[in-house]
């Protein structure tokens, strides 16, 4: 495999950029971590000497993926997922940077937490390793974090992860806070008050199952509370994984009204509904939880129009401790990292998305909405990259996922397109082998 | 209508989860069989030798006194040896999981396990890990089938039929397995029912079950041949779903004022136990003209033990 040194050539390839809108057949040039150069006819005199060739044969060639919401279980639940076996499913399923949620035993809500992952990504060396800092001390939705030593630490924004900042004096401070170092405050639109107690969302189906619902208020409410208080308070604010068509209403009329909020979904949201918890599949519990077949449509159409700016995994660790339980009991989530890639083509297969608009959800418009430098093709841009097969009909096998846990809700789903190589820092840092 | 209770009927069915998804034929099955043991529950000698070395397990992960005794009378009146477990002794809380103990009754080799659990699909998730044959005793606010199965043997034996009867299902619905049950029951079977609570106790979409939605005691009795009342738990009275056990009373407390506008022949069903002078009045409870209160008490035992019979008889390889 080709080391941080040497300069490789990726001829006969189509070359995507999603920031750009480039999409034309074309070579493209790594000079250790970064893009030396790219385009049409860049070795029209062939390939000089000491430059490694790799053919991808007429394959896509795109910016690695760039995942904006991983939760793993290191520090404190390590049997989960760890930094290592989580880098390995993300490079595995074409995704060259994560971002980790705050929320694992302790809490990264102190510099020193930042230091570990950082010290951690560091040694596996595979997938570059972004983190998240608790927004409010321990997650617990009072005091705000040390906002501007965490940053300085390498916090890319603020959020209590998987826990709504339920308090509106708390969170009018973070996005006040925050705006002193320009970072995003990403929340998880749920009232949690509403959503206490629920197991799935409210309906017909939770009737049936005899299953406490949460309503979909739950999240609308919470996401016209927070637009206000950016009103009030200036800041960015990033919504995570939004489920409801109400909830993509508001952030579309926010943004025309021209607030600083973007917001994010992920593939539960647009490839499963309410119905996918069938008999108590404890897989499918997720929060927030899977909602009906026109909220799912309209997250589509949020997609399309743009007004959801992202897609995040939402990769959620849980082992078979946390499942094989009564769906009361079991604990939420589901793997994401590698069925990212598959589940955002399905939208390009099923036409509801072009393929750099896509793309540009997993790659650029995440990059952007953290700051990073990534996710696209340029020049001088770090060599993070995905060579995949957009075509290729595939069924998605958990057993062959290389995450810990395997709590996945597509296991068996028939997908089309797959990553074949995944590049970082112009290191190949795995291929598929088929 | 009154079946043989050593009739070969098989009942396609390994287990009995819910009613959801039985078709009108199979739940008239059980209770034409439920008809013949009320019979032999009458006799002196109630016993019969139909599950002679049969084992079945009462699990119950949650108290239940009454429906806990109805099955083990009705295993041991078919002869067969029920034993009772319950979660305070057992495994569970030393961590042992609901699957772990499911295997580990599977390999005492039992015939029939009857659950009760606090949780919805607890019961579920074990029939999928056992070979024998699974009866919920009530799963959450899930289902409760042989309840739903003993109003309906009741309300059969009271009135003829219940076909185009109009049934109206009182209070806490939105926690009752005990309603969910009998929508389903009652709709397969041709009634028609309504839900009369408050709004705070109605589940959501409720009407995509095919009932009607009451707020009213005046409306939602209208004309009613049945008026089933529900249990209220007491710890979900004060100020969550309604403000008080005064209140509810006054608004949907059932007393003659509130009966009166039912047909005149309309009967009183409650699950138990009951909360008086909360969900109902006792002098309703108590009229044996109007209550069938301790009639659903006595078919329980018979349904209960039909059901045990049916879905044994693949295992006794339909020879009883």
């Amino acid at each position: 495999m080709p080391n941080a040194n040497t300069r490789v050539a990726y001829r006969n390839a189509r070359l995507l950029d999603p920031a750009s809108g480039l999409d034309q057949r074309g070579d493209l040039l790594t000079d250790g971590a970064k893009i030396a150069d790219f385009g049409p006819s860049l070795f029209a005199d062939g390939v000089p000497e000491g430059i490694e060739v790799v053919d991808l044969q007429g394959q896509c060639l795109a910016p690695g993926l760039v995942d904006m919401r991983v939760l793993i279980g290191e520090p404190g639940e390590e049997e989960k997922d760890t930094i290592k076996s989580a880098s390995r499913a993300a490079v595995a399923g074409g995704i060259t940077a994560v971002v980790l949620l705050p929320n694992t035993d302790p809490v990264t809500d102190e510099v020193a937490s930042l230091e570990f992952i950082a010290r951690r990504a560091r040694e596996v060396r595979l997938v570059k390793v972004f983190a998240y800092a608790a927004a409010t001390r321990g997650t617990e939705g009072n005091e705000i974090t040390e906002m501007g030593l965490l940053s300085r630490a390498g916090a890319v924004a603020f959020t209590d992860g998987t826990k709504a900042i339920a308090s509106a004096k708390a969170m009018r401070r973070a996005l006040s806070y925050a705006r002193t170092f320009d970072k995003l405050i990403v929340q998880h639109p749920e009232e949690p008050s509403l959503a206490s107690g629920g197991m799935m969302n409210s309906g017909e189906r939770a009737t049936r199952l005899g299953l406490v619902g949460i309503p979909r208020e739950a999240e609308i409410i919470m996401i016209e509370r927070d637009l206000r208080l950016l009103e009030l308070s200036g800041g960015r604010l990033h919504f995570a994984h939004v489920t409801t068509g109400e909830s993509v209403d508001l952030i579309r009329r926010a943004k025309a009204r021209g607030l600083k909020v973007t917001c994010d979904t992920a593939p539960h949201y647009f490839a499963l509904t309410e119905t996918d918890v069938g008999d108590y599949r404890t897989f499918a519990k997720v929060s927030p939880p899977l909602r009906g077949e026109m909220d799912r449509r309209a997250i589509v159409e949020g997609l399309a129009d743009g007004t959801i700016d992202a897609i995040a995994s939402d990769h959620t660790p849980q082992d078979q401790d946390q499942k094989r339980l009564p769906f009361a009991q079991a604990a939420c989530g589901v793997i994401g990292l590698e069925t990212l890639f598959p589940l955002t083509l399905e939208l390009v297969h099923k036409g509801a998305m072009p393929l750099l608009k896509a793309l540009a959800c997993v790659t650029v418009k995440p990059a952007e909405i953290l700051g990073l430098p990534l996710g696209r093709i340029a020049k001088g841009a770090p060599a993070d990259l995905i060579a995949f097969d957009l075509e290729v009909p595939w069924k998605v096998d958990v057993t062959a996922f290389k995450s810990k846990s395997k709590n996945s809700p597509f296991e068996d789903r028939p997908v089309q397109g797959r990553p074949l190589r995944t590049v970082v820092d112009g290191r190949t840092v795995w291929q598929f082998e088929g | 209508m009154t079946g043989s209770p050593h009739s070969t009927t098989v009942f396609p069915h390994r287990h009995l989860l819910g009613i959801e998804g039985l078709t009108a034929g199979e739940i008239t099955t059980i209770l034409d069989l439920a008809d013949g043991y009320v019979e032999q529950n009458r006799q002196p000698s109630k016993k019969s030798s139909l599950l002679d070395g049969r084992t079945i397990v009462n699990l119950f992960f949650e108290n239940s006194t009454r429906t806990r005794t109805s099955f083990e009378l009705a295993g041991k009146r078919l002869g067969a040896d029920v034993i009772n477990m319950s979660s305070d002794g057992s495994s569970v809380k030393k961590g042992e999981t609901l699957i772990d103990t499911a295997m580990t009754l599977n390999a005492m080799h039992l015939d029939a396990l009857v659950v009760r659990h606090a949780d919805s699909g607890a019961v579920k998730l074990l029939a999928d890990k056992v070979n024998c044959s699974v009866i919920n005793a009530g799963d959450g606010h899930h289902e409760h089938p042989t309840q739903g199965l003993l109003d309906a043997l009741a309300i059969r034996r009271r009135l003829g039929s219940l076909d185009g009867l109009i049934v109206a299902i009182c209070g806490d619905i939105l926690h009752s397995r005990v309603a969910r049950s009998n929508i389903h029951l009652l709709n397969a079977m041709g009634a028609r029912v309504r839900v009369v609570a408050p709004p705070t106790l109605i589940p959501s979409q409720i009407d995509r079950l095919g009932v009607e939605v009451h707020h009213s005691m005046a409306t939602g009795l209208k004309d009613a041949d049945v008026v089933m009342m529900l249990r209220l738990q007491t710890e979900r009275m004060s100020g969550q779903y309604v403000p008080s056990t005064r209140e509810y009373f006054y608004f949907y407390g059932l007393d003659y004022e509130k009966l009166a506008v039912a047909k005149p022949h309309a009967v009183v069903m409650h699950p138990g136990p009951m909360n008086r002078g909360v969900e109902i009045d006792s002098e309703v409870a108590d009229d044996l003209k109007r209550s069938m209160i301790l009639d659903q008490v006595e078919l329980g035992v018979a349904v209960r033990m039909a059901v045990l019979d049916l879905l044994t008889r693949d295992r006794r390889g339909n020879n009883a």
